[in-house]
């Protein structure tokens, strides 16, 4: 036992050493024109081999250590618990919800410009989350390309206001129905492939519709991106010093009020907001509808969902085409708010923290999805100080996730169904 | 009820079935019995769709349902246990029969969920328990319930004694008898020859692709030949 720890502990040390010496211990520099590689300097290696032996003493005591971890389970008030009794929990979600959105109405008028934009990010990621949900954690489909209907929706928008001036509100239903017909057709080859084969081809998928929109320069503009994206209007009314838009007015001088750059912002948020909610009601709407029972049913097993009759076809593509419909949703408010649009916004990395989103919220619980959305758009927001490391603390929090809480900060319950005299 | 005419089926290029000619009669209990590998399994699956007969017709009350998919065949009157139960593990054993009547109108689940309690009184001790969490007996009850929801007029059952304990297999021998009593023809996939034989009315005995003999139950039973094969002698 002791001898199997220490070998291990061991195999440890050595790895961080490889590891930790080419990236830490040797340096390029440039000298004229050519890079000649040099050694660091003694504190890095006295550094180096500190982690070592950090790693080395971590992994030969590692059980005992995660053993005491007991102690934060305890000192955890929710552990152990009693789970909640259904009608007290719908209760308390519901609280929860309404609660947030109250928060969210009045947000706006509290807070800095600042905070208003990060909050629209935080809708839109909200919406991603919840379209995502459906895919993923009720249909049990593992879509790693994901953002490629984000970018369909944002480029929607984006070229039909700038080849043709159609508006944002004209726009928003095309973006996320076109989105929607994206879903519908990158399902049909998809349908026979499961698990890892689906995660491939998904990924794929959106790796196509990047490089597409990254290379149709004549259409898209390629690299350079689209800019001049038009600000949504409320009733004909612009946000801009100018007016722009022919037959329009300007919101500030409607209503009489000096111009501010702010009624923008948070007209902006308020559509945002109007949206994610729209998306909540309508899935939630759909959870309890036979369309989302027959989605659990094959996420539960998909030869007993067939043999009941379901199409797994059908099945499948609703559940491909109702997520993507809201990421084109969300493309849209996107474009609208950058007011610029580039390949570069819809990258892996998006559709993976997407997915973070919906696993650490627990697969295809709603408030779950929504706190998750939350606190990974704005931790690393509060970690600016900490630039560099962003990345390692949004890695470390996802693994410390995994090990305290793998099912998600609220794992999805249903609402169970029960028959009336039964 | 259901009519297999000569039906081959290829897995690729391999063929399972090699023109199997079965016919399952209104009200009956047919038992189809053969040793591993004998196609018995595949035989359903076709029968489903899934696959499709390459050549040959299946008749089910009449009409040809060889070439229809999955979906529309098992919404037609037929329904299936699966081999292994296959119940959702994650839904309760309410929402797993409701899943069963996922095309019924609610007032007609309301009714059927009422039938199947009556007949598994065990399962409305255990309506709202998530059904991964129940043993291999009830489980089978359950995909037995979940099955008897769509109302079907055939019930085909893939193994239903596989892996349960000798008193519970009898239970649900008894069931399968009291569905035939209810007016529902049952084909009956076994290894469990002995019990299969003795509750059916008919028997096919399939090997290696083929039908190797039909009789009635008590007559297959008597066979010596399959008495050395599936019998144990």
């Amino acid at each position: 036992m002791m001898a199997q720890s220490f070998r291990h502990a061991l195999f440890c040390g050595v790895i961080t050493l490889i590891i930790a010496w080419p990236i830490l211990g040797l340096k390029l520099v440039a000298e004229g024109t050519s890079i000649t590689v040099r050694g660091a300097d003694a504190f890095t290696w006295a550094a180096v081999a500190v982690a070592a032996v950090v790693v080395f003493t971590f992994q030969l005591f590692r059980d005992r250590l995660m053993g005491r971890l007991e102690v934060l389970q305890a000192l955890n008030p929710l552990a152990n618990r009693e789970p909640l009794p259904d009608a007290k929990r719908i209760r308390l979600e519901n609280i929860g919800m309404v609660l947030l959105i109250a928060v969210a109405l009045v947000w706006p008028f509290l807070v800095s410009r600042g905070s208003v934009d990060l909050a629209t990010l935080v809708l839109i990621y909200i919406m991603l989350a919840l379209g995502l949900n459906v895919v993923v954690g009720l249909a049990g489909l593992l879509d790693l390309g994901y953002v490629a209907f984000y970018a369909v929706g944002a480029y929607t928008f984006a070229l039909l206001s700038s080849y043709w001036g159609v508006s944002f509100w004209m726009a928003l239903p095309i973006g996320a129905l076109l989105a929607a017909l994206f879903g519908l057709v990158l399902g049909f080859p998809v349908l026979r492939l499961r698990g890892d084969y689906l995660a491939i081809v998904t990924l794929g998928f959106g790796e196509i519709i990047r490089i597409l929109l990254n290379n149709w320069t004549s259409l898209t503009g390629g690299p350079n991106g689209i800019g001049g994206i038009p600000d949504p209007t409320l009733f004909g009314m612009e946000f801009g010093r100018r007016v722009r838009g022919e037959g329009n007015v300007s919101f500030h001088e409607t209503f009489g009020i000096p111009y501010s750059s702010e009624h923008k912002v948070i007209f902006l948020y308020l559509i945002a907001l109007v949206l994610a909610v729209f998306t909540a009601l309508v899935i939630r709407r759909l959870m309890r509808m036979p369309v989302g029972r027959s989605w659990e049913a094959l996420r539960e097993d998909e030869i007993a969902a067939r043999s009941l009759g379901l199409s797994r076809t059908g099945v499948k593509l609703s559940a491909f085409t109702i997520g993507a419909f809201f990421a084109g949703f969300a493309g849209t408010v996107f474009a609208s708010k950058q007011g610029f649009i580039s390949p570069e916004s819809f990258v892996f990395l998006e559709s993976a923290i997407i997915l973070a989103i919906v696993v650490l919220g627990g697969m295809g619980s709603q408030l779950g999805v929504i706190l998750a959305a939350i606190a990974v758009t704005i931790l690393p927001e509060l970690a600016r100080e900490f630039a560099e490391y962003r990345m390692l603390i949004f890695g470390a929090a996802m693994v410390l996730m995994m090990v305290w809480r793998p099912q998600g900060l609220l794992p999805m319950r249903r609402r169970h169904i029960k028959l009336k005299g039964v | 009820m259901l009519v297999l005419e000569d039906v081959y089926t290829h897995y690729g290029k391999i063929e399972a079935l090699h023109g199997v000619s079965v016919e399952v009669r209104a009200g009956e209990i047919v038992a189809l019995i053969g040793a591993n590998g004998a196609g018995k399994t595949t035989l359903l699956m076709t029968v489903c769709g899934n696959p499709q007969a390459s050549s040959g017709r299946i008749l089910l009350e009449g009409r040809d349902i060889t070439r229809r998919p999955t979906a529309e065949i098992m919404r037609s009157g037929i329904s299936i246990v699966p081999e292994g139960r296959r119940v959702f593990p994650g839904l309760t054993v309410e929402e797993n029969l409701y899943m069963g009547g996922f095309f019924n109108e609610r007032a007609d689940n309301e009714r059927g969920i009422g039938r199947v309690y009556e007949l598994f009184p065990r399962l409305k001790e255990r309506g709202h328990q998530r059904a991964g969490t129940m043993s291999g007996g009830e489980q089978q009850m359950l995909a037995i319930g979940r099955a008897l929801m769509s109302k079907p007029r055939l019930m085909i059952l893939d193994e239903p004694s596989l892996g349960l304990a000798p008193l519970v297999i009898r239970q649900i021998f008894e069931i399968i008898a009291q569905l035939r009593d209810d007016g529902i023809t049952v084909f009956l996939v076994e290894q469990n020859a002995h019990q299969a034989l003795h509750l059916a009315d008919r028997g096919y005995v399939l090997e290696t692709g083929r039908v190797r003999l039909q009789d009635t139950g008590l007559n297959l039973l008597a066979n010596p030949d399959v008495q050395n094969a599936y019998l144990g002698g």
